[in-house]
């Protein structure tokens, strides 16, 4: 068990290219911390600094109460579940998963029943002396698990562990993976470039963009408070709208004429980004927003109306018993529905 | 797997046609009449020949030079074979680790592949010139006397060298080729799960390379059997007196030399069935133990 502590952390590679910026943060012993952002966004090389196997071009990095630069990833005492899984091909199921423990030097019979051990908590016992191409996605997926449990580390590091699987297996495996670490206790990073995997598994999350941090907070800190543009439209599906708009005298104004209610503006003056969720705007015939339907998308427990609001894009989320229709409509805000952010940064106002 | 369907069995026949012939022609024919004529025995210029039996075969067996050939070529094979792979190994894993001028290091190493055999028999009959070469002037310098040509275990020492030289880039090709071929994540895995590089090589690298490797194997051995006549041929200098011969070399100094043409077919035959057996023996017994990704 241990927390993970990065200190102003950088990676330049060798042509210069700068993939992560000097970045600090904490994860307390016991959390699941989620590494999100699109790809190329330097989530997986932090995974990788912190696993070993990338150059830490500056800063710090220590596992519990030890800086681990210079050590060895197998000295790290870290387990790490891999996209494509990873797993040696030519080693039984059990092999691969003691292979971790007789490297260090623990005695065959130990070694035995702690892989029996896991391989009850993931349902492998059957398939134990099974060789990995023996064997389906989901499965290899549970081995993988089931070798850095075994390990007993202070840390998973986890880099997109479900991409591989499919969309029914993914969600099953979602939860397992959590309820496990959940379970255990352990210290945990996960990489994915999944908003739904990063909101249902995190105790917190990192929103990473072009390698800087854009925010860390818990899943409900991120969705009701995004830091910036970025974070308001990468995380939550359907994307939160963004539309353009002017402040002046305390008012926003969008394009088309139209004041956004609830945006106070602390003085602020000049353009700025409204950002409106979906989920948060319905129709109301005495709205003060109007919206002009092009498409509507059905999606079975709700329907999304999507359209054009003083000539930006703009869609509605409406539940599956609302009556909807193409053409034009009055929409009213649900109570605290309205982010502002500064058009040129892209930063949070207020 | 889907099968194609042909309506005919006339067709496919048409298909393999051009293929089946060029083995009867040069494979089957050939074979059969090395065969054939290892029964006979002919006159010194083939005009007349008479059926013998397997007399052919007896003396062959009481030949002290015709066994001393045999032993020779088990020792060749044997060493050429082990130090080819064991060299191009090493250096396949060290060129894998190499990143910065990586293609240029390779390039260079696999250069040696392109020199035909009997030009790496001339390098190497220049290198070991009694006079001149710049490895007898070496080994001079040690108060080695090296005597290409006139000390038995020094020509073939040369042989196995300039072989083993001419065999290490296919090797190499190869082994590189496979080790990247092992994805960069299970290496990962494996560095996380062990601390040791060599444990790491032994464990993970070298089982999944084993199928190259016995595939190499069986290449390496047809090589040192056949494909080394060239090499021993300038070596020799055609003279082959009480030099080291490979079996392959004595078959065509006994028979295109010496005349032998029924001596010279029995030992192919000899080493027709020798390979023969030596396939069946790599596939049933190592075959089995490899696993393939």
């Amino acid at each position: 068990m241990a927390q993970v502590t990065l200190n102003q952390v950088r990676k330049v590679y060798p042509n210069g290219a700068e993939a992560l910026e000097p970045s600090t943060f904490t994860i307390p012993d016991g959390e699941l911390c989620v590494l999100v952002g699109p790809s190329g966004c330097g989530k997986s090389t932090m995974l990788r600094m912190v696993a070993g196997l990338e150059d830490i071009t500056e800063g710090e990095i220590s596992i519990g109460d030890r800086i681990v630069n210079d050590i060895d990833p197998a000295d790290r005492n870290i387990a790490m579940v891999f996209q494509n899984y990873a797993l040696y091909p030519h080693m039984t199921v059990a092999r691969n998963m003691g292979y971790g423990l007789k490297n260090r030097g623990m005695d065959k019979g130990q070694i035995a029943a702690k892989v029996r051990e896991a391989a009850e908590m993931l349902n492998l016992t059957e398939f134990l002396d099974r060789r990995p191409s023996q064997l389906s996605g989901g499965q290899r997926q549970r081995v993988a698990m089931g070798r850095a449990i075994v390990r007993e580390p202070d840390l998973f590091l986890f880099d997109e562990p479900l991409s591989n699987l499919d969309a029914k297996l993914r969600n099953q495996m979602r939860i397992e993976i959590r309820a496990l670490q959940r379970r255990l206790g352990t210290t945990a990073m996960y990489v994915t470039h999944d908003q739904v995997e990063a909101m249902t598994m995190a105790d917190r999350i990192i929103v990473l963009s072009n390698g800087h941090i854009e925010q860390i907070g818990t899943p409900n800190e991120i969705y009701e408070h995004p830091a910036s543009t970025f974070v308001a439209s990468f995380m939550g599906a359907p994307p939160m709208n963004l539309l353009e708009a002017d402040a002046a005298q305390g008012r926003v104004t969008l394009k088309n004429g139209e004041v956004v209610p609830q945006a106070s503006v602390n003085g602020h003056a000049g353009a700025v980004t409204v950002g409106i969720r979906p989920e948060d705007i319905m129709p109301s015939p005495q709205g003060d927003l109007t919206l002009d339907v092009d498409i509507i998308e059905e999606l079975g427990a709700q329907r999304l109306l999507h359209g054009q609001m003083g000539g930006q894009a703009f869609s509605v989320a409406v539940p599956k018993d609302q009556e909807a229709s193409t053409g034009e409509m009055r929409l009213a805000l649900k109570p605290n529905a309205v982010h502002l952010f500064d058009a040129d940064q892209g930063r949070r106002l207020g | 797997m889907k099968r194609a369907a042909f309506g005919h069995i006339g067709f496919p026949i048409l298909l393999l046609l051009p293929q089946l012939v060029i083995i009867a022609i040069f494979f089957y024919w050939p074979a059969a009449y090395a065969v054939q004529s290892s029964f006979y025995a002919q006159d010194m210029f083939g005009f007349t020949s008479t059926f013998v039996g397997l007399e052919n075969y007896t003396r062959l067996a009481g030949a002290t030079n015709y066994v001393n050939a045999l032993n020779f070529t088990v020792i060749f094979t044997v060493l050429v074979t082990f130090f080819s792979l064991t060299i191009a190994l090493l250096l396949a894993v060290k060129a894998d680790k190499v990143i910065r001028g990586a293609k240029t290091y390779r390039t260079l190493l696999m250069w040696v592949y392109a020199i035909a055999p009997p030009v790496a028999g001339l390098i190497g009959v220049m290198l070991f010139d009694q006079s001149r070469g710049n490895l007898t002037q070496f080994l001079a310098s040690f108060g080695y006397e090296f005597r290409l040509g006139v000390n038995y275990w020094d020509t073939a020492s040369a042989m196995i060298a300039v072989s083993v030289w001419k065999q290490i880039p296919v090797n190499f090709i190869f082994f590189l080729s496979g080790l990247q071929a092992i994805p960069r994540s299970v290496r990962e895995a494996a560095l996380i799960d062990n601390r040791s590089g060599t444990s790491r090589f032994w464990d993970i690298t070298f089982p999944l390379l084993a199928p190259t490797g016995f595939f190499l194997l069986i290449i390496n051995i047809t090589y040192s059997l056949f494909d080394t006549f060239g090499i021993i041929d300038t070596l020799v200098k055609s003279e082959p007196g009480n030099n080291p011969l490979t079996l392959v070399y004595r078959v065509y100094v006994d028979g295109f030399r010496g005349g032998d043409l029924g001596g010279s077919s029995a030992q192919s035959v000899v080493l027709m069935i020798l390979v023969l057996i030596l396939t069946i023996v790599q596939f049933r017994f190592l075959e089995r133990r490899i696993h393939y990704t």
